[in-house]
Formats: C-alpha cells, structure tokens, sequence
C-alpha cells in the first residue's frame, strides 16, 4: 500500500492499465466472448454491438483474440525476462565477487555480445532454430541478458566493497553466501525498475518477431501476428491491424509510466534501447 | 608518427574494430552451428528424403569440419564472396548489391531528417526549459521507446497514404527513378524512421547542452547579458557536441535496426527485407551475409563515433 501511494499520478494510470491487461490474460476464456480460433463472421466485418473490435481477416472476433493475445505476450515475453534475469543477475553478480580473469572474460565476451543489434543476431539465430515457443522464449532471454548482466556487474561492484561484505569473507562465509545473502537483498531495487523496462522491450521485441513472421506460429493468437495478418487490409482503409498494435503500445506504455516513476526516486539507471 | 596521441587513439580504436568484427563473424558462424542436430534436416524440415538431406549436406559443406567452413567462409568475403544462396542459386553479392543501395538511402534520408531536427528540438527545449515545450519532448520521448515501429509505420499509411492519399503506401523503388521520384517514394518510411529515432535524440542533446549550462563560463556569458538563444547557440552548444555527436551516431546505429522492421511494413526493396525473406526460408548463407553487413556498419558507426569524440573533446585523449 505505502509503495502504491508513492507512486505519481501518471505512474497509477500505468499500474492499472498494467492490471487490466495481466488479469484479462489470466481469465481470457472467460472474459473472451468467443473460442479462440473460432470463426464467428466474414472477413473484417466493421465494429458491432456484436464484434467490439470488428472481425479478422478470416472472420475471427478481434476482441477475442486480443485477450487470448495477451495470455501468449505475458507468459512469452515474462518467461523470457524472468530466465534473462536468471542467468543476467547471476553472471552479473558471479563476475563481480569473483574479479581477476573470470571477471574479464565474462565482461569481455558481453561487451561483444552487446556490440551489434540484437535483432539482427536473433534473425541470423532463428534461420537454423526449430520455430517453436521453447526456442523463441530462450533466443530472447539469452539475448537480453546481456544488458541485465551489464547492469547488475555495475550494481554489485558498488556493494562488494562495502564493509558488511568484507565483515561476511572475513567470518568466512563462501562466494555463494556473499552473492545470494550480501548482495542480492542490496541490489533489488535498481534490478526491480531494470525488470520492468526490460519485460516492456520483451514484449516490444516478441512483437516485431511475430510482426516479421518468425515468432509465435498461426492459429495462435499473438498480437505481433495479428498486426502481420491484418496489414493487408489497412490500404484497403480498414483499421484491424492497428488494434492489436495499439494495445502492445498501451502496455508497453504503461509499464514504462510505472518504471519511469520508480527511477525517478533512485537513480536513474535507465538503460538504452535495443 | 605514433607518437602524437591523436593518432595513436584512433589507430587504437581502428584496430579495436577490426578484432571486433573478427569477432562478430565468429558469433554470427557459431550462431548457425550451434544447433543441437542436423542443420540440414532442420533447414528441409522432417520429411526430406536421405539423398537430398545429403545433397543439402554436401552443398553446404557440412562433411567438412566447422573450422574449415569458417575460414572458406571469412576467406571468401575478404575477398569479396558472399557465396551463393541455397534457395535460388544466385550470387549472394549480386543480390544484395542495388538492395544495400536502397538501405543506405533509406537510412541516409532519414538521418537528414531526423538529425538537425533533434538537435534543434533539443536546444528549444533547454531556452524553455520546465515549460510547455520542454515536458512535451519528455512526454515524446516516452512514447518513442514504448511505442512498436509497425505501429507508427500502419498509423502513417492509414491516415497519410490511405485517408489523405498523399503519399504512396508502398515505397517501391527502382534504378529508372529520378531522386525526386525516389524521394517521395520513401517519404513515409523515412518519417517512421525519424519519429522512431528523434525524441531519444532531442533529448540527450537536451541533457548534454543542459550539463553545459551550469558553467561557469555560461554564468558569464548571462552576466554580460548575452541573449539566452546566444548563449546556447555560441557557448553551451560548441561545448556540447562530443556527448552530442556520440548520441546522433549511436541513433543512426538504431537506424540500422529499425530499417528491417520498417523495410517489412513499406514493403521496400532494402537489405532487411531481404535478410527477414530468407530467414523465413531458412537460407542461411544468404542470413549470414546479411547478418555480418548489417553487423559491420553497426560496429562501424560506433567506431566513427568513439573517433569523433576523441576529436571534439582533448581532455578523452589523455586518459588517466
């Protein structure tokens, strides 16, 4: 309670819509009107009583496949920030408390890793992978932890010399102990703002793979897709590829009103895009 | 000649960019390997049959060791082999050729657009600074980083090409075109472009001039009573290119990226189309060569911008 109080204003418009979007994933086959493959009309029928959003371009309800699309964004892209986290986090951490070569190694190896485009290295990866959700999920986390990585070495480097740390060597207490008990509980706070942002470019980024065809396979609803299925249709002046691209907009919107407002009182740790 | 520290930074940042793409390569070729299986049954999917699973193996040399096929491969480009594609048989090099042309003048459109407008924005936004202005390039800045570049790209078409037919939805290009013709072919995906990349821009510009501005040598400049756009165009500006020109070239790095998405939605024939084409065919040579360039000019934009700072500001050339 006393955290969302400290949010601003702008920051609670977020959080809401944030609720919105995460809860009508999580109870889209009951709030959904129709199945989620189910053909309910002709081709781009206009906005109805019947059809809120109008219908897709094979006479599916927009409105429908926009709920079941956001359960495949929230658990694709969650997925894939929560194991970039992981693995981020922990080399991030590993790499801190261990110095010396280890230290140079990772740093290195991530310096390459993070200079050139991730969407070009994930186009080159994908041409060879299986197209399944396993491998979508892993190209991303893999790929975004290079930034998470960058931002918790920093973070921790900070806090390994403090004297609770040295006080913890000095009782003799393991590598293991000194990341997970000394650092980790110091080090949430910039990580929890870093989780948001990064969940927001996950999302922007399952997006524009689907977008170009090479994330989540049809029939399976997935916004990204639904914008590549409906294009066709806007020179044509209909407007049902604009709707799931609004709502990727929307919550990418309101998780960044929500991080922006986190960051303002800690520091400003905001990393790039891409 | 080395001895001068100028010289010896930037030969320092030159090589530094060549290990590095030395470097991209490998990734890029480790990329394509590190598949748990078969490529080949990948690529053709389960139901090819054993000889022509073979003859794919054979074609892409995978008898041989991954070694062997990284050195033929890297020994080919440097001397200018891109190889050949697996799905039409044509010379990689002759295909990308005019295509890389089409992205660099995408690119390079945008790039004018968007740059002397960030840079203005940003300094209108420090002479209003905390006013009405000033929040709404804050505000801007928010949407351009939330906001999917397909979006911006269907609003454009559906209002500007469709609604008000002022501009063509589809940006096709081809050689018999004049460069006005060429021009306002690629007006509404340079404008994407721009909007995808301007309010980051606008605003490290905005953020660099402000730094600037709490000098003490701008406190003089308001004590002589020098008006304020004098001021930050005469003082605080100069002072602030080198953060100024590392945010531009790194923008114009985002270019490169952004171009395959909005290369997808205008249907324009450029590099990215291409590489997202085959990449859906699981071409691989063909993703691989365009992999490595659009890579290249990535790595190459950043070292430009390292090189540039180190010239605007001498205090990088003495690291302590």
């Amino acid at each position: 309670m006393k955290f969302i109080k400290s949010l601003s204003f702008g920051a609670k418009i977020g959080l809401i819509g944030f609720l919105v979007f995460a809860l009508s994933a999580v109870f889209a086959p009951i709030i959904a009107p129709y199945g989620e493959t189910e053909i309910v009309g002709e081709g781009w029928e206009p906005v109805s009583a019947q059809f809120l959003f109008g219908t897709d371009q094979l006479g599916r309800d927009l409105l429908t496949r926009l709920i079941y699309g956001a359960r495949n964004t929230f658990f694709i892209a969650g997925a894939a920030t929560v194991i970039s986290f992981c693995m981020g986090t922990f080399l991030g951490f590993f790499a801190a408390v261990m110095k010396g070569w280890i230290d140079q190694l990772l740093s290195r190896f991530n310096d390459m890793m993070m200079s050139f485009p991730t969407l070009i290295f994930a186009l080159v990866v994908l041409s060879v992978l299986p197209a399944n959700i396993i491998t979508l999920i892993l190209v991303m986390a893999v790929l975004d932890s290079t930034r998470v990585y960058r931002l918790s070495r920093a973070v921790a480097v900070d806090i390994e010399v403090m004297e609770f740390v040295e006080a913890a060597r000095l009782r003799g207490e393991k590598q293991m102990w000194v990341i997970f008990r000394e650092i980790l509980p110091n080090a949430l706070s910039p990580l929890f703002a870093e989780f948001g942002l990064r969940f927001a470019f996950a999302v922007l980024f399952l997006a524009t793979l689907s977008f170009l065809g090479l994330g989540i396979q049809p029939p399976e609803a997935d916004w990204g897709s639904m914008v590549k299925e409906n294009k066709d249709g806007i020179v044509f002046g209909i407007p049902a590829a604009l709707i799931p691209a609004a709502a990727i907009a929307t919550l990418t919107i309101c998780v960044n009103l929500v991080v922006d407002s986190i960051l303002q009182r800690t520091t400003s740790l905001k990393g790039g895009r891409g | 000649m080395l001895s001068n520290p100028l010289i010896r930074m930037i030969a320092q940042r030159l090589a530094l960019g060549i290990v590095l793409l030395f470097a991209i390569s490998l990734v890029i070729f480790i990329g394509t390997e590190m598949l748990p299986g078969d490529v080949a049954q990948s690529i053709l999917g389960q139901s090819a049959t054993e000889q022509s699973l073979a003859n794919l193996r054979e074609e892409l040399g995978l008898n041989q060791p991954a070694y062997v096929r990284y050195l033929d491969w890297v020994g080919g480009i440097l001397q200018g082999d891109l190889g050949t594609s697996l799905t039409n048989k044509q010379d990689i090099g002759s295909m990308i050729g005019t295509r890389l042309g089409n992205t660099f003048f995408l690119a390079s459109v945008a790039a004018v657009m968007s740059v002397p407008l960030a840079v203005l924005l940003g300094m209108i936004a420090v002479h209003y600074k905390d006013g009405f202005i000033d929040k709404a390039i804050s505000m801007s800045t928010l949407g351009a980083i939330s906001l999917p570049e397909f979006f911006i790209g269907y609003l454009l078409i559906y209002f500007v090409a469709v609604q008000l037919g002022w501009f063509p939805s589809n940006a096709l290009v081809h050689s018999g075109m004049s460069l006005m013709e060429k021009l306002y072919a690629v007006a509404l995906p340079a404008t994407t472009l721009t909007l995808v990349v301007l309010a980051h821009m606008m605003r490290m510009t905005r953020a660099a001039i402000l730094n600037v501005m709490s000098s003490a040598y701008v406190e003089t400049a308001e004590l002589k009573g020098l008006s304020s756009f004098k001021i930050i165009f005469h003082h605080a500006f100069p002072n602030a290119i080198a953060p100024i020109i590392t945010v531009v070239m790194l923008n114009l790095g985002y270019l490169v990226v952004g171009v395959v998405v909005v290369e997808v939605i205008f249907v324009y024939p450029g590099m990215g189309q291409l590489m997202v084409d085959h990449v859906i065919k699981r071409d691989m040579p063909v993703v691989q060569a365009c992999g490595l360039i659009f890579a290249a000019t990535y790595i190459l934009l950043n070292m430009t911008a390292d090189i540039l700072a180190i010239i605007a500001n001498p205090r990088l050339r003495h690291p302590k």
